[in-house]
């Protein structure tokens, strides 16, 4: 008895059985991650590698290093997340009948859980990020982010939240209620286990990291622009980041206080969300969802300003109509506040309110359809070179119309009486997320890879990547349209009806070509860094690109530029080649710079533990954990000596080194 | 956007961060939240004007103010500090509050007429 | 297409520049921009109060519940911080560290009051059987002054921690600027508590 409350006291709802020994599939892919983790942790000691990568790395404030970080997280959640859909595909192209498929309901619908969780939160939030943070102070002239220990400190929260996910997949269980965890599903009485509560804490930790580094990239972008660059002087990607920014400060608060409300419920007996006591379930979709939408702006926006760069650099022109592009952009951010409610027209709000959010949804189409039309028109008598960026921006101009119209389709509300919660809506998101997003941020990485390593991407496995991912796409979601349109519905693990297979096998077969895209990814980044040498680029600028990050070295020096750039025109480093810029080689300065901190990392750790602790109801570890953290966050404050000067001498040296290298170019 | 048309910066070297107020702008504001707070106060307490619904919309109206005194008073909000930056945010923050609030309430008020012909609160209030 | 050259005409354009660019602290803004995000957090919270706030599920009622001259006394305790909070940032701007330090304990006293009056509130109504699972009413209620008071009780642990640094470094211009973004999260709060005080005690006695 007595021995039982004090495990109870230790461990809370911890147990032995919490840990699924019993489940074949994640026996063997806890055998993997495991054995690959040692072969990871091996080799790092064996190169005698952890100290660079604490120094250099882990605590760095250098939003370089940072953004790479991030798009590393990026891509490993992007491997889980798609294992989890290679699952699901095969459960359901094989799940009729008779055969009740591999996997069990419980474990199926965990998966289309982590999925959604992992794709959002975990894989695209990261990566857009990640590439903000790489790209936009280089774009903007300027030598870091306006507050460097906040942007270590928001990449360590995110990566938290990820531990957090990761963690459910081997210690108790992931939610089983689906990507953004409606209740009364979601409540105590129906999710009395740990999955939801590892939901709430992964996002809500992530969160944080998201929000505070939403407010650092803005202030970096009003404050920190080199001097001349006004805001119509602005790279489009600084500006569409801007604007996801500013969404992203104004709708994550949202999500965390419906996700605390949530958790309110679970854990102390409240009645938001619950059906008795005056409680009401749809409180919370109105709530999540008006965090929601601006969401899928926030995803969205950032890659539309990749596809702009990229048009414009690869066909050699000025952007068609910037002006309309940013007032676009600026609109989209705006109204992507006024169209919450099409995500649960079904709700019964009645047709007033329907046709109301159904009409602002098919007006936000207007400004997304004005900028297609800008790219086209960029194209229009460019000299086209059909490099992978590239290609990615194509293949997403032509999957991302369909997506949009499906989309439109969707913001009618008498069809959507008829299509929500079908596979036509699955198949729409897709296509909007992999044919916007994804291609997005793969142009993106294909585009900046040069600039953050020193050379190319190998483009025979990057067209082959291509390739494979829009090919795959098409076989994997034009199937679910139709699916849709005959009435499936989504997030079933078994069907009954023989003659829905094959659209189910042809779905599956998509999934396969994917996979091929992804593994071509792969391959592509081995052999490049394989061939390095033959794929460098020693110029800074190896696709005559126009805007200022073309003009530092690649990778750039860890202060960016040694003079900070004065700018002219739109499209700043096209406009000084143009007319004769001459690169200083001498008069270097020292420079001011941050200083490296580890509190970052240990603040992401103690937040981990804080949050494992209140998932399992371990509530002297939680209290501990919470206090260490505000301790650590003080003692942080007391600590004045945040920066140093980079030596003159060293600069001299860095630059002197790119002068002999760009000599020997010519 | 003109504010976000005016870029300056790099120039901003030396001057002051942020206007501080004065002790006269501190009591002023001071005396006027006080005002501002005991009118509420006393209408709902002493209800002078019968009609709850001009009583709350005379609350409201009061807050409304209040909320600028303190906007102006305290925080110092001027159109000129940050750039504007700091009223184009304010500006922004409020539509988006406006937007949640006023959404939430006709959402939620439709749903519940046309989902609950009688709202939970018509049938199961306690009379005392 | 637009071309503008900051350049006079007939000289070479300067593409850098040669002394160091500094560009302006953006501490404050940032934190304003913060404060804006948080905002957004109490929206919610009223929101949610304005939908579920007459949901009672047979239970009390505001009328029943709020005594206002107690949310009276709390406001006075809320508004005296504002001003003391306001005469310590005009002795900073003086550069009185002393008399800055007394306000700002002044400040920190009135807040602690504040706290202590609202834990005596919430106390006596879960006594009552009026605690945050008695109905969705009193959820929104308790979730909505709750988290005032958290903000509040983290201005007081921000306020100690500030007068420490001050006592320990003077105000040098990092500590100013930290007071002055404590002195945005103070008034912010009490914008704040208007909305609290107006919407959910004076508008629930009224109905």
């Amino acid at each position: 008895m007595f021995s039982d409350s004090l495990q109870k006291f230790l461990f809370g709802r911890f147990t032995l059985e919490s840990i699924p020994f019993h489940e074949p599939i994640l026996q063997v892919t806890f055998a993997g991650v495991a054995l690959g983790g040692i072969t990871v942790l091996a080799a790092i000691t064996y190169f005698r590698f952890w100290g660079p990568l604490w120094r250099d790395w882990m605590t760095s404030v250098d939003h370089k290093k940072i953004g790479i970080m991030y798009v590393v997280l990026a891509l490993v959640m992007l491997l889980r997340g798609f294992a989890d859909a290679l699952l699901m595909r095969s459960q359901q192209a094989v799940a009729f009948g008779a055969n009740e498929g591999f996997l069990p309901p419980h474990h199926y619908d965990q998966i289309f859980t982590a999925h959604g969780v992992i794709m959002i939160f975990f894989m695209a939030m990261p990566f857009v990020t990640g590439l903000m943070n790489y790209v936009v102070p280089l774009q903007i002239g300027a030598r870091d982010v306006a507050f460097p220990f906040l942007n270590n400190f928001s990449f360590w929260m995110t990566a938290s939240g990820a531990v957090i996910v990761m963690i459910s997949l081997f210690v108790g269980e992931f939610a089983r209620t689906g990507w953004l965890a409606y209740p009364p599903l979601s409540g105590a009485d129906m999710s009395p286990g740990v999955g939801v509560d590892y939901y709430i804490w992964a996002l809500q930790i992530a969160g944080i990291g998201t929000l505070l580094s939403g407010v650092n990239l803005i202030v970096t972008i009003v404050k920190m622009r080199a001097p001349g660059m006004s805001m119509m002087k602005l790279p489009i990607f600084v500006w569409t980041s801007l604007c996801t920014n500013v969404l992203i400060v104004a709708a994550f608060p949202v999500l965390t206080a419906v996700l605390a409300l949530l958790s309110l419920d679970r854990y102390v007996g409240t009645h938001f969300f619950t059906n008795d006591l005056g409680g009401n379930p749809m409180m919370y979709f109105n709530l999540i969802w008006i965090w929601g939408h601006p969401e899928v702006y926030i995803l969205i926006l950032p890659a539309f300003g990749i596809f702009s760069e990229v048009t414009s650099t690869f066909c050699g022109k000025r952007l068609f109509g910037y002006a309309s592009m940013v007032y676009a952009t600026v609109v989209i951010t705006i109204l992507s506040y006024l169209v919450w409610l099409h995500h649960f027209f079904t709700m019964g709000s009645g047709a007033d309110v329907n046709s109301f959010f159904g009409i602002t949804t098919m007006i936000i189409s207007i400004p997304t359809g004005a900028k297609i039309f800008n790219w086209l028109f960029t194209m229009y008598r460019g000299r086209i070179r059909f490099d992978v960026p590239m290609l990615w921006t194509v293949g997403f101009m032509v999957t991302f119309v369909i997506g949009g119209m499906t989309g439109v389709l969707l913001a009618v509300p008498p069809a959507d009486f008829v299509l929500h919660n079908s596979l036509f809506l699955i198949a729409h998101f897709h296509n909007v997320i992999i044919g916007g997003v994804l291609f997005g941020m793969l142009a993106g990485v294909n585009y900046w890879f040069p600039k953050a390593f020193g050379f190319r991407l190998d483009p025979f496995w990057g067209k082959m990547s291509f390739w494979f991912w829009l090919v795959g796409f098409y076989v994997a979601f034009m199937p679910l349209y139709v699916l849709g349109l005959m009435g499936v519905t989504r997030r079933a693990q078994h069907f009954d009806d023989p003659s829905l297979q094959i659209w189910f096998v042809v779905a599956a077969c998509g999934a396969g070509l994917i996979l091929l895209g992804i593994l071509s990814f792969i391959v592509q980044l081995f052999v490049s860094i394989r061939n390095r040498e033959a794929l460098r680029d020693e110029t800074g600028d190896p696709w005559h690109g126009r805007t200022l990050e073309w003009s530092t070295s690649s990778p750039p020096p860890d202060y960016n530029f040694a003079f900070t750039p004065v700018i002219h025109d739109l499209d700043a480093w096209s406009d000084m080649k143009k007319r004769g810029y001459s690169r200083p080689v001498s008069g270097f300065r020292s420079i001011h710079m941050p200083r490296n901190t580890g509190t970052g990392v240990i603040l992401g750790g103690l937040s981990v533990v804080f949050g494992f602790a209140m998932i399992w109801y371990i509530w002297w570890l939680a209290a501990l954990s919470f206090v260490a953290m505000l301790a650590v966050t003080i003692l942080h404050t007391f600590n004045y000596d945040r920066d140093y000067h980079i030596p003159a001498d060293t600069v001299v040296r860095s630059e002197d080194r790119r002068t002999a290298l760009l000599a020997g170019q010519v | 956007m003109s504010a976000a048309d005016s870029a300056h910066h790099g120039d901003g070297h030396g001057h002051h961060e942020a206007s501080h107020g004065s002790f006269r702008g501190y009591v002023t504001g001071f005396v006027l939240s006080v005002i501002l707070t005991a009118i509420p106060f006393a209408l709902v307490m002493a209800r002078p004007i019968d009609s709850a619904l001009w009583t709350g919309l005379v609350v409201m109206a009061f807050a409304v103010v209040q909320i600028v005194v303190h906007m102006v008073y305290f925080l110092h909000m001027n159109t000129s500090s940050e750039g504007g930056w700091t009223v184009l945010a304010l500006i922004f923050t409020i539509v988006l509050v406006v937007i949640t609030l006023t959404g939430s309430l006709w959402v939620m008020h439709h749903l519940n007429t046309n989902m609950m012909p009688l709202a939970p609160g018509d049938v199961l209030h306690r009379h005392p | 297409m637009m071309h503008t050259d900051t350049a006079p005409p007939g000289t070479a354009p300067v593409f850098h520049q040669e002394e160091d660019h500094h560009p302006e602290n953006g501490t404050l803004l940032g934190f304003w921009i913060y404060l804006m995000s948080d905002c957004l957090i109490f929206a919610v919270l009223f929101a949610t109060y304005g939908v579920l706030g007459r949901s009672y599920a047979a239970g009390p009622s505001p009328s029943d519940l709020f005594e206002l001259p107690l949310v009276a006394l709390n406001t006075a305790m809320l508004l005296f911080s504002s001003i003391t909070y306001g005469f310590a940032m005009l002795e900073m701007d003086k550069g009185n560290q002393p008399m800055t330090q007394r306000w700002l304990a002044i400040t920190g006293l009135f807040g602690a009051a504040f706290i202590a009056i609202e834990l005596y509130e919430f106390a006596h109504l879960i006594h009552e059987g009026a605690g945050p699972t008695r109905s969705a009413f009193l959820s929104s209620f308790f979730a909505l002054v709750g988290t005032h008071g958290l903000h509040v009780t983290f201005g007081l642990v921000w306020l100690a921690t500030l007068m420490v640094q001050v006592h320990q470094r003077g105000l040098i211009p990092e500590n100013r600027r930290r007071l002055m973004c404590l002195s945005m999260f103070w008034h912010f709060l009490d914008v704040i508590w208007i909305g609290v005080f107006t919407f959910v005690y004076l508008m629930g006695v009224l109905q």
